[in-house]
């Protein structure tokens, strides 16, 4: 086992990228994702790397689709409003069916919002966010070590299917520090045909591109881009199920939330209540089937986030209104204490409301 | 066991820099740890805190909003914290820098002049580390053993004479007697 090192999220974000064969990160800084950059300013131009700040979002994740286009690893981060800029690039990326990775280290919106931690940009990262029909995988990491894990399956399910993924964290994982095991150095190891690496005159050329103006064509490609969908939410779904054997009540939270979540599980539990916690990893493709089979044992589910109930919608879709779903959310920045979630669980266990 | 510390001061005073020591201390003793800084729009002389906890078991939440252990090393830090801790627990306070005492009496107050002391030893910049060397001392979370371990994590092998000071005032510290 390799030693563990302390490290920031963020930092272990950057790290993980590089020994998963990322030499190109292009960039642009904002408040809390800053390390991300400085750590690849720092370690690129040794490794025969790119880091460039760009002079804004909307350049930095242009220059991604461009990389990106040549089948090499590539990457962006940024925080909300960044993000936001970004959706444009993300959709033409997503359109154009090349790989990539897309940090978002979220803060409080919306607008400019504030610099404290958030979730709220859940529906932009699993509804789609820029325009036009595609999805980006979406991970959530609620570790360091996860931030480092994740970003190298990111890069794997990029090169596997073709599309953007998204790392959905937020400032309190990003600027945390615990011990992290960093992950082997890989490369990718999938053929890339489709890439533009100059034809050398012995093949035809590769066109990279999201513009349809035939409009069969262009309902064609969409449909077997949802094929491709169809596969990843048969085959990648991925969550965590803590203390959900006898559970009568279904907490359901990802990130630095299930963390929280799980130190008011523990002490509901010593309390007696039968509570236990799904976090999902990925919130698209989200897990639905766990989260269905829950239904018919739980009496009802709390969805615990950073926003006004944005991942409470996909739990009632995927709990298909069988049990109720109740909301215990901070916003703007703030976190939910442990006690302000066993107070919920308590409350629901009571049957009230 | 579980600790909740939260180390509080002016920026520049080295407050995280104290808590990623402690942290590293308790990786080298094989702990679960995290660490996590106040952020915000913060400069050189506004305050600054982080939060460490050291437990056998995996951490949940990385919020500390009632400290086992509280370090302050400035009055508004005292101000605010004073009333978060846990009842029994422990608050070390700058004595050269906070003219007042803790009001509470069910906590145990330990005062350590780190910024005077920290001039005499000839490490002006090192009071953080002093306050560290007394917290060890009293509060259990991490031992006194094999400090350099812990400190060659923290101060690179670069700076011998940085490592050195660094663990002359944490020794400082812990053998301070009020």
């Amino acid at each position: 086992m390799a030693e563990k090192v302390l490290m920031k999220g963020n930092e272990a974000i950057a790290e993980a990228a590089i020994r998963s064969g990322c030499r190109h990160y292009l960039g642009y800084p904002i408040t809390p994702q800053t390390e991300i950059a400085a750590y690849m300013a720092k370690r690129m131009p040794k490794i025969n790397g790119v880091f460039l700040q760009a002079e804004s979002e909307i350049s930095a994740i242009n220059m991604v689709y461009g990389v990106a286009a040549t089948g090499k690893r590539v990457m962006t981060s940024s925080s909300s409003p960044g993000i936001s800029l970004k959706q444009e690039g993300i959709s033409y990326i997503a359109g154009s069916d090349v790989p990539a990775l897309i940090v978002n280290v979220q803060r409080g919106g919306p607008g400019l919002g504030g610099i404290q931690p958030s979730q709220s940009d859940y529906f932009q990262a699993t509804k789609g966010g820029g325009h036009g029909d595609y999805h980006l995988i979406v991970l959530t990491p609620a570790s360091v070590q996860e931030m480092a894990d994740l970003t190298s399956h990111a890069f794997d399910l990029a090169d596997k299917y073709r599309m953007p993924v998204m790392l959905l964290a937020d400032g309190t994982i990003g600027q945390m520090m615990e011990p992290v095991e960093l992950p082997e150095e890989k490369t990718s190891t999938v053929e890339k045909p489709w890439a533009l690496t100059g034809t050398k005159m012995q093949r035809e050329h590769n066109i990279i591109n999201s513009l349809y103006l035939n409009t069969e064509l262009l309902e064609k490609t969409n449909f077997e881009r949802f094929e491709r969908y169809k596969q990843i939410e048969e085959n990648e779904v991925m969550y965590e199920s803590f203390m959900m054997e006898d559970a009568e009540i279904c907490v359901v939270s990802f990130g630095i939330t299930a963390r929280v979540s799980k130190n008011a599980i523990i002490e509901a539990r010593r309390q007696g209540i039968k509570v236990g916690l799904i976090r999902p990893i990925t919130v698209w493709p989200f897990p639905k089937q766990p989260i269905l089979e829950a239904a018919d044992k739980v009496k009802a589910f709390i969805s615990v986030e950073m926003s006004m109930g944005q991942m409470l919608e996909d739990i009632k879709l995927a709990c298909e209104c069988k049990k109720p779903v109740h909301l215990c959310n901070r916003v703007g920045g703030m976190i939910p204490s442990p006690e302000q979630v066993l107070a919920k669980i308590v409350e629901v266990e009571g049957g009230k409301n | 066991m579980k600790t909740e510390i939260l180390l509080a001061g002016f920026g520049g005073q080295g407050l995280l820099f104290a808590g990623k020591f402690i942290a590293y201390k308790g990786l080298v003793e094989g702990k679960n740890l995290s660490w996590l800084p106040s952020y915000g729009p913060e400069m050189r002389g506004g305050t600054a805190n982080c939060s460490v906890i050291l437990s056998d078991d995996p951490v949940g939440s990385p919020i500390v909003a009632n400290p086992d252990v509280l370090v302050a090393m400035n009055l508004p830090s005292l101000d605010k914290f004073e009333k978060d801790v846990v009842p029994g627990g422990m608050i070390f306070v700058d004595s050269s820098l906070i003219e007042r005492k803790v009001v509470r009496d069910d906590v145990k107050a330990f005062y350590i002049p780190a910024t005077r002391l920290a001039n005499e030893i000839g490490a002006p910049t090192l009071a953080n580390m002093i306050i560290t060397g007394k917290l060890i001392k009293e509060a259990g979370a991490v031992s006194y053993d094999n400090l350099d371990d812990a400190l060659h994590k923290v101060v690179s092998a670069k700076h011998q004479n940085l490592f050195d000071l660094n663990k002359k005032a944490i020794e400082c510290g812990y053998n301070y007697a009020d």
